[in-house]
Formats: C-alpha cells, sequence, structure tokens
C-alpha cells in the first residue's frame, strides 16, 4: 500500500471552483499558464508558496461550483499530493479521478489541524496527524480501475489500442 | 416496491427492470453539449484518447456561449477550435451566436423528456425541467462520450420536493429553489437527486421550472427531475402518451421528502458570497446597490423578461444604478421585442445586452470593483465570480431585481 508523508495547507467549507481557478483565467492557454492564480480570489500567496508533495486539508463540499476540470488539474500541476476534505462536491469528484489527482474522504481532522502540520497517509488505510490515527476508506473498484490505468485518458488510450 | 423518476429513467436506458441507489451502471448516452470554454480540451483530450470518428455526430451539440462576442483576443483561439472540430468529424448541431447553451438545449430540442444527457459545463441539471436525466461533466469525460456514446452513472438516491398551493405574487420558482438550496445547505443534495412535485409545480411553466432544475447543482445535486405533463409536451415536442411513465411511483424510496406551503414563501436572496446563505427580501431591505442584472440561464426567459417589464413600465432605473438585462437566446431576444418588453425596459434605463452567457460568468458586460453591490437574478454569487473577490452580489428574483433596480436598494417587489 502506497505511503507517504506532506505539508498541510488549510482551507475552510464549501471551497468553490471560481476559487480554485476564477473564469477570467480559464482561456490562458495551458493549465501551466493558469496555476499560478490557483486560489487567488481567497489566498493571492498560496499558489506560490504549496510546494512538491504538500497536502490540502479542507471542510465540505470540496470543489463545488462549475464543471471546469482545470480545477483538479491546477491542484495536482501545484504538485499537491491529496485533498483531504470532509466531503468532494460530484463533478470536482469525477475530474479528479479521471485526472489522477487523489482525494481522501475524512471528517475527524480538521479540527485537530494546523497550518504547516505534517500528515503521514496510507492509502486505502489511515491517516496520522499528531500522534493520532484515522481510518480511510479506500475508493469503489471502478475508479480504482481508472486510477490504475493513469486516468481516463490512459485507460480510453488501452481501449484504442495505443501503446506509449 | 415502486420507482422513483431518475430510476425509471435508468433502468429504462438500460434496458433492466430496475435498478437500485448505490449501483453503479453504464448508461447510453442520448446527446451531449459541449460549450465554447471547453471545446479545445474535449478536442485535445479526445484525440489524445486515439479515437479517430465520433460515436453519432448527430447526438453532438456544440455551442458558443460564455464567450460570445469575443471580449479578448485570445477567445477566439477556442472558436477556430471549435469550428475546425465541427469540419472535421461532421457535427451538424453547431449554434454560434444563438444564446446560452442551456436554454437552447431544450428550446431547440436537444433535450427531451426520458433521455440522458451530459454538458460539460454544471448547469446542465437544469433539462430535469423537461424530465430529462442532464448532468454536468468534465472536458476528459465529455472526450470519452463523444469516443464511446457510454459512461458510467452511479444511480443516485433521491430527495423528494413537494411544493403546493398558490405563491404570493412576488413570489417566483427563483425564490423556492434558492430557499430549498438555503434550508439543504451547499453540499446537502450531494450526488443525489431533486424530484419537485406539487400543485405548485403543476402550475408552473416549463421556464419556471427551468430556473429551478437550472439552480439544483448549487445544492450538489445530480440532477433535478420534473415529471412530463401536457405543458412540457408542447414545449418539447412530444407525444404525452410516450412520456407519461416518468414520473415518481407513490411507494418508491426516498431518501428524505421535503415540503413546502406556497403561501408560506416570500421573497428572498442568497448573499455574498455562498448561494446557501439564504435571507428574506426584508432582513437585508435597505442594501445599496451599483448594479442591477437580470438574465442568464437561470432567469433570462421570456416571462423573467415580462416581470421586469411590468414592474418598470413608466417607471426610471435609480441614476446611479446600472441595470444590464440579458435574454437567454436570440428567440426569447425576439420574443420580447415584439412583445414591447425590450422597449419597456430600455425606456426605464436598462442596458440590453446580446443573448449570452455574458456577466454572469464575468467574463463580460458590466464586471465590478472592490466594495460594488449588484443584485443579480443568475445562479453564482461566487467570490471573484463578477470581478474582484470583494464585489458582493446577491441573488434574488427578476421581480425583485426590477423592484429593487427603481429603488436603488435592494427592496420586496
Amino acid at each position: 500500500m502506497e505511503k507517504f508523508t506532506g505539508k498541510v495547507w488549510v482551507l475552510g467549507d464549501d471551497i468553490d471552483t471560481d476559487i480554485i481557478i476564477p473564469t477570467e483565467y480559464l482561456a490562458l492557454p495551458t493549465v501551466e499558464d493558469m496555476k499560478q492564480y490557483g486560489i487567488s480570489p481567497l489566498r493571492p500567496e498560496l499558489a506560490g508558496l504549496i510546494g512538491e508533495g504538500d497536502i490540502i486539508v479542507a471542510g465540505k463540499n470540496f470543489g463545488c461550483g462549475s464543471s471546469r476540470e482545470q480545477a483538479p488539474e491546477i491542484i495536482k500541476a501545484l504538485k499537491v499530493k491529496c485533498v483531504i476534505a470532509k466531503s468532494f462536491a460530484r463533478i470536482f469528484f469525477r475530474n479528479s479521478i479521471n485526472n489522477g489527482l487523489l482525494l481522501i474522504e475524512n471528517d475527524q481532522i480538521q479540527d485537530a489541524v494546523k497550518e504547516g502540520d505534517k500528515i503521514d497517509v496510507i492509502l486505502g488505510e489511515s491517516i496520522t496527524l499528531n500522534g493520532q490515527t484515522y481510518p480511510i476508506h479506500s475508493l469503489p473498484d471502478n475508479l480504482m480501475d481508472i486510477i490504475n490505468a493513469g486516468g481516463l485518458v490512459a485507460a480510453m488510450k488501452k481501449r484504442n489500442g495505443i501503446t506509449e | 416496491m415502486g420507482q422513483t423518476m431518475i430510476e425509471k429513467i435508468i433502468s429504462k436506458n438500460i434496458g433492466e427492470e430496475n435498478v437500485t441507489p448505490g449501483q453503479i451502471v453504464t448508461v447510453n448516452v442520448d446527446r451531449v453539449m459541449i460549450h465554447d470554454i471547453f471545446i479545445p480540451f474535449v478536442a485535445d483530450k479526445f484525440e489524445e484518447m486515439g479515437f479517430t470518428k465520433l460515436w453519432d455526430p448527430e447526438k453532438v451539440v456544440l455551442i458558443y456561449d460564455h464567450l460570445v462576442p469575443a471580449s479578448a483576443v485570445e477567445d477566439i483561439r477556442h472558436f477556430k477550435i471549435g469550428d475546425a472540430f465541427v469540419e472535421k468529424y461532421g457535427l451538424t448541431h453547431i449554434h454560434r451566436s444563438d444564446g446560452i447553451c442551456h436554454q437552447l438545449m431544450t428550446e431547440c430540442g436537444y433535450a427531451k423528456p426520458g433521455n440522458i444527457v451530459f454538458g460539460t459545463d454544471s448547469h446542465t441539471t437544469t433539462y430535469g425541467c423537461v424530465g430529462c436525466f442532464s448532468s454536468g461533466i468534465g472536458y476528459t469525460e465529455m472526450a470519452s462520450i463523444l469516443g464511446t456514446g457510454q459512461l458510467w452513472v452511479r444511480v443516485p438516491e433521491t430527495i423528494k420536493v413537494v411544493i403546493d398551493g398558490t405563491l404570493p405574487e412576488n413570489v417566483s420558482a427563483k425564490d423556492i429553489i434558492l430557499r430549498l438550496i438555503g434550508d439543504l445547505g451547499a453540499d446537502g443534495a450531494t450526488y443525489k437527486v431533486l424530484e419537485f412535485s406539487g400543485s405548485t409545480v403543476d402550475n408552473m411553466s416549463v421556464a419556471s421550472r427551468m430556473s429551478m432544475s437550472n439552480m439544483a447543482i448549487e445544492a450538489g445535486a445530480k440532477a433535478a427531475l420534473f415529471a412530463p405533463d401536457e405543458k412540457t409536451a408542447e414545449y418539447s415536442q412530444v407525444n404525452l402518451s410516450d412520456v407519461d411513465w416518468i414520473f415518481g411511483d407513490a411507494d418508491a424510496s426516498y431518501c428524505k421528502t421535503i415540503t413546502y406551503k406556497a403561501e408560506e414563501l416570500v421573497p428572498v436572496v442568497a448573499c455574498p458570497s455562498q448561494v446557501d446563505k439564504i435571507e428574506d427580501v426584508k432582513a437585508v431591505a435597505g442594501t445599496k446597490l451599483d448594479q442591477v442584472f437580470i438574465g442568464s440561464c437561470t432567469n433570462g426567459r421570456l416571462e423573467d423578461l415580462e416581470a421586469a417589464a411590468k414592474i418598470l413600465e413608466g417607471k426610471k432605473v435609480a441614476d446611479y444604478v446600472k441595470l444590464i438585462v440579458t435574454p437567454a437566446s436570440r428567440k426569447i431576444y425576439l420574443e420580447a421585442s415584439k412583445a414591447g418588453y425590450l422597449t419597456t425596459l430600455a425606456k426605464a434605463g436598462a442596458i440590453i445586452t446580446q443573448p449570452g452567457c455574458g456577466l454572469c460568468c464575468g467574463r463580460a458586460g458590466g464586471i465590478l470593483s472592490d466594495d460594488e453591490v449588484i443584485l443579480a437574478t443568475n445562479n453564482r454569487n461566487f467570490l471573484g465570480r463578477m470581478g474582484t473577490s470583494k464585489v458582493k452580489i446577491y441573488l434574488g428574483s427578476p421581480k425583485t431585481a426590477a423592484a429593487s433596480a427603481i429603488a436603488g436598494e435592494i427592496v420586496e417587489a
């Protein structure tokens, strides 16, 4: 089972996709061009501070709002390892799976966590924060199939007989 | 055990007797909608996946609305890529300036009762107004549907919403859906379907039902369904006898039932900057406004423009307020023109814009700056949506918007 540790950035409830990437930047040519504006309406400095392997911890309904797939893509482009939230909005959840962004549902750590804390994750098993361990669920099989294929594009390539 | 509307639609689609919430099934898609913002990404992913033809060009609709007319030179790239995609893959359903995607999908009959439709915009839930299971998806999933014609879905649970009685004169369908979102919370229907019924709903126009199904996503819902009736059959140009199987059975299983008495409802607004932060209009009355927006796929239809025109007839918009009116489609624009509503609104001081997404998605036609306040009839008041992150956006009905535009501050109609 994959294990990793990451530094935490804390966000609140109902972080919507307009916050993750405002509409005005959606016509920029690539996600790389857009990523500097990630989460800018709420915290303009954050995109510059997030480092590779960091973890975002948020409240309920993370990713609510529009269907823009750039939202999970930007979080991935900022090299965030995973998002841990109390719950995720439906379209954001599907988009994240299809782009290989790891999401973990947990509603127990939010009160205890502080920005800069370290979290240890064992996928499909548990997360550990400040010495306290919390169980987490694994994803349904059909979603793991997409993730294991490397995302939906890779899964479709395989279907169409395209090899890298 | 009976079935909910969504269970019936999915069962029929996959040729099963019944389905149960939680079950994961692969559905056959009846129609898809792609809009200008995402066509470059859909086209890229489609080819990267190795597809060389669409599963069925007849079932694909491409609509330019968020970027029409272009307000930045980069926007043109989306039209060029879209046009090239149309040419290369033989699309026949393309709308380059006819109006907002969600209006056109039902208005042009692309989304019909009992269909399963997916779109690249989150407000794709709108087509539930005619009893169509429609939902928003991302561009990667859209690309896979274009190649395969299929998508996996988890059969959702259903929340039954019953509204009975006669609405007070100054209360609209918009007030009902805002009240419901406030009661459910922005995530209260996540992964679930809202199924509407009751005498208030029966007496509503398809347009009013549309403003409710449009906003279902603001409570996280996967779909929002209204059983087709005579009005639906006429609007969607189908025989009622072909679609009258689409209703929730009396003994179906619902995860929750919410009931409202229409007579007890009052005009409400969603306050900055959450759609579920609902207050009675009375509670925020007196809030000074810089701008009012009547339009969008939520409330840019003929009945909305009519309601606004009736209130603004012979009156003037407060001199410091800019009132922006955006019909949802060219068809509505022409109907409103013919009925004299546009003239009435313009005489009252309104700025009438071209049909399209315009101000709602914050790209053009009235963006605002720090500390400015707007009352708008669209579906989202998120931070930064209509300009800077310090703009305050209130959401309300066209009646509330029109009355407030005259007063220069939020008031009840």
